[in-house]
């Protein structure tokens, strides 16, 4: 039976994960290195790279600064209107990007809510770098926070009172106290956060406009390189995103066995005598 | 005086913690909050800590005469100990105790050597200097609550208070922790308040005990005076294991079944029901009536294993009851489940509705 049960599922990973997983790789490297290295290194794809790049780096700090709040907030403090705000938090999960990327759209479109105004100021946001950094931060916001939750909540609030009554300030109190008890659940969260605004491509799409070398992202440039039957260029960036999924995995794994050794050291430490 | 607590109301919702309470502890003092779960004692040692605030309108806190009611939790210069000690988990011990002088403002921190000095001093204080590079997961219970406590010192506290500080020890570690801090105490005498549910504990250790019951202090005094002399039911009941007889109050005299008290200090009020207490070791028992006034009862159980003999009996009026009597005694009675023993109460306290006498 143990074997059976080992067997499908191995088997079920390989055919649905691994086949195409080292398909992407094959086919980048179908024409040689040099085509992939070429395809890589074309204007638009380096437009691309640069621009996700450029997107994961405001939207990661941002969202990890907000979700440390927000799980602060949530974990330590009582107040009302606390069951709402993590139903807010949770709102992205249940919301299809598209849906996502259609808001904005909606709020800032030409035609939107504040489409006018915009327009009037010269201010563009659908279509745009700004637009683009909107959808995903909207996208990508329960990652850190939702991480941080259960464990903040686990921890209680016994140390930040035992800092504060030996004289540390509000700040002290989290750098020093707060800030490590976390540092592995936040890595985690920060990681998982970096992987989605990375690979987000439904609420992107709907508000990036696919302008080449301006406004796609990775993800968008696959798709734009793939309808043009370009599939070896196509293949090539797709192996980039892969190799970042690969490399997240290893992380979260690792990050992974770090919280739970963290957890289950101090557990052990709660009940021994 | 160290500690003032004047008339202090702390509601959480519909629910009262706290009811107009006010307390005195004089400095150099340690002082038991007692009561059951809920009773009030912990929120009472929160607010005196800072950690919870009274209701708006009522009273204040004092420490050495000084209104700390605009102090917030940090400059109150507390020391506090968790229950579950609360440590840090992620630094030493040696990290832990050295906490409170690192966190002050640069021109009141003292040189990283002197700061060692004083750890260390505190570590060897609590007997724990060859443990200062542990981590607290690596400590036993009782050695994690020696290290939350030389971190409450550190900060060379004016008061000290210690929350349920044995409750998560077993029994063994418990009893000797709490020697342990009676002659620390005697050592350093800081004015010191713990919260504990444990009667034993607060009768052992402190000077003074405070039962505590529905958020009301119910009586204040000695562990002697609080033991002998209880001023309330409740105080009665919640220090250790009593009988009651449920009797019946009539022109200054009690009855019960074939008993009878004289309370010449109740024989003013009207005929009411009265309660009767009597610890088991107040309760005297013999094979023989001797004339006595005594209650009939059969022998139910027997429990010799203990310095005395606790004997479980069924008095003829179907109460139950517990008497304690010396391992002596019980080899002079020679008695067995079974046999039929006579009870007499040597000393008992009467209460009817408001009025007590002992």
């Amino acid at each position: 039976m143990r074997v059976l049960l080992i067997g499908v599922s191995l088997t079920f990973l390989a055919l649905f994960l691994v086949v195409p997983l080292a398909a992407v790789f094959v086919q980048a490297l179908s024409l040689g290195w040099s085509v992939y290295v070429r395809s890589l290194t074309d204007a638009d794809a380096l437009s691309a790279i640069g621009l996700t790049l450029l997107v994961a780096l405001i939207v990661v700090p941002i969202n990890t600064i907000f979700g440390v709040i927000a799980a602060w907030a949530i974990a330590k403090f009582q107040f009302a209107g606390k069951s709402l705000l993590i139903t807010l938090i949770d709102l992205p999960y249940s919301v299809s990007p598209v849906i996502a990327g259609m808001i904005f759209v909606l709020l800032f479109g030409r035609q939107g809510w504040l489409g006018p105004w915009l327009e009037r100021n010269d201010i563009h946001v659908i279509f745009s770098t700004a637009g683009i950094v909107l959808a995903t931060l909207f996208v990508t916001f329960p990652f850190v926070a939702r991480e941080l939750i259960p464990l903040m909540q686990a921890q209680g609030i016994e140390e930040e009172e035992a800092a504060r009554l030996l004289g540390a300030s509000g700040l002290q109190t989290f750098f020093r106290v707060t800030l490590p008890n976390i540092k592995w659940g936040l890595l985690y969260g920060v990681i998982l956060c970096n992987a989605r605004a990375m690979g987000e491509f439904g609420a992107v799409s709907v508000v990036s406009g696919h302008i080449r070398g301006q406004t796609n992202t990775m993800p968008l440039h696959v798709e734009v390189l793939y309808n043009e039957y370009n599939l070896t260029a196509a293949f090539a960036v797709a192996s980039l995103l892969a190799l970042l999924a690969l490399v997240t995995l290893v992380l979260k794994s690792t990050l992974r066995w770090k919280t739970a050794e963290q957890l289950s050291s101090e557990e052990l430490g709660y009940t021994g005598d | 005086m160290g500690i003032e607590v004047r008339n202090i109301t702390k509601t959480f919702g519909a629910f009262t913690a706290l009811r107009d309470v006010s307390l005195t502890v004089a400095t150099g003092e340690l002082v038991a909050l007692l009561g059951p779960s809920g009773s009030g004692k912990t929120t009472l040692l929160r607010i005196i800590a800072g950690l919870d605030q009274p209701d708006p309108s009522s009273g204040a806190i004092l420490f050495h005469d000084e209104d700390v009611a605009n102090r917030n939790v940090g400059s109150r210069r507390v020391g506090f100990v968790f229950q579950h000690y609360a440590l840090f988990r992620h630094m030493t011990v040696f990290d832990n105790v050295a906490f409170g002088l690192r966190v002050r403002p640069r021109s009141q921190r003292p040189a990283k050597n002197l700061i060692k000095f004083k750890v260390l001093r505190l570590l060897k204080l609590v007997q724990l200097e060859s443990m200062a590079n542990r981590y607290p997961h690596q400590l036993s219970g009782g050695q994690r609550q020696r290290v939350a406590l030389a971190r409450a010192l550190a900060i060379e506290p004016k008061v000290l208070l210690l929350d349920e500080p044995f409750g998560a020890l077993d029994a063994k570690v418990r009893q000797e922790l709490r020697q342990w801090l009676r002659r620390l105490h005697d050592e350093i005498h800081l004015t010191s308040v713990f919260v504990t549910h444990d009667q034993d504990e607060a009768l052992e250790l402190a000077d003074r005990v405070l039962v505590m019951n529905e958020g009301r202090i119910e009586q204040i005094g000695t562990p002697d005076e609080v033991f002998h002399n209880p001023q309330t039911e409740f105080v009665v009941k919640f220090l250790g294991q009593v009988n009651v007889f449920h009797g019946r109050l009539e022109g200054g005299k009690v009855h019960f079944s074939t008993l009878a008290w004289e309370s010449p200090e109740l024989a003013g009020t009207p005929t009411q029901p009265a309660r009767v207490f009597v610890r088991p070791h107040e309760l005297d028992v013999d094979v023989e009536c001797n004339g006595h006034q005594a209650l009939r009862a059969e022998v139910a159980r027997i429990h010799s294993a203990g310095p005395n003999v606790r004997l479980d009996l069924i008095a003829e009026s179907g109460e139950h009851l517990c008497a304690e009597v010396s391992q002596d005694r019980y080899h002079a009675l020679n008695i067995v489940a079974g046999s039929i023993v006579y009870v007499t109460p040597r000393d008992v306290k009467i209460f009817a509705d408001k009025k007590s006498i002992p």
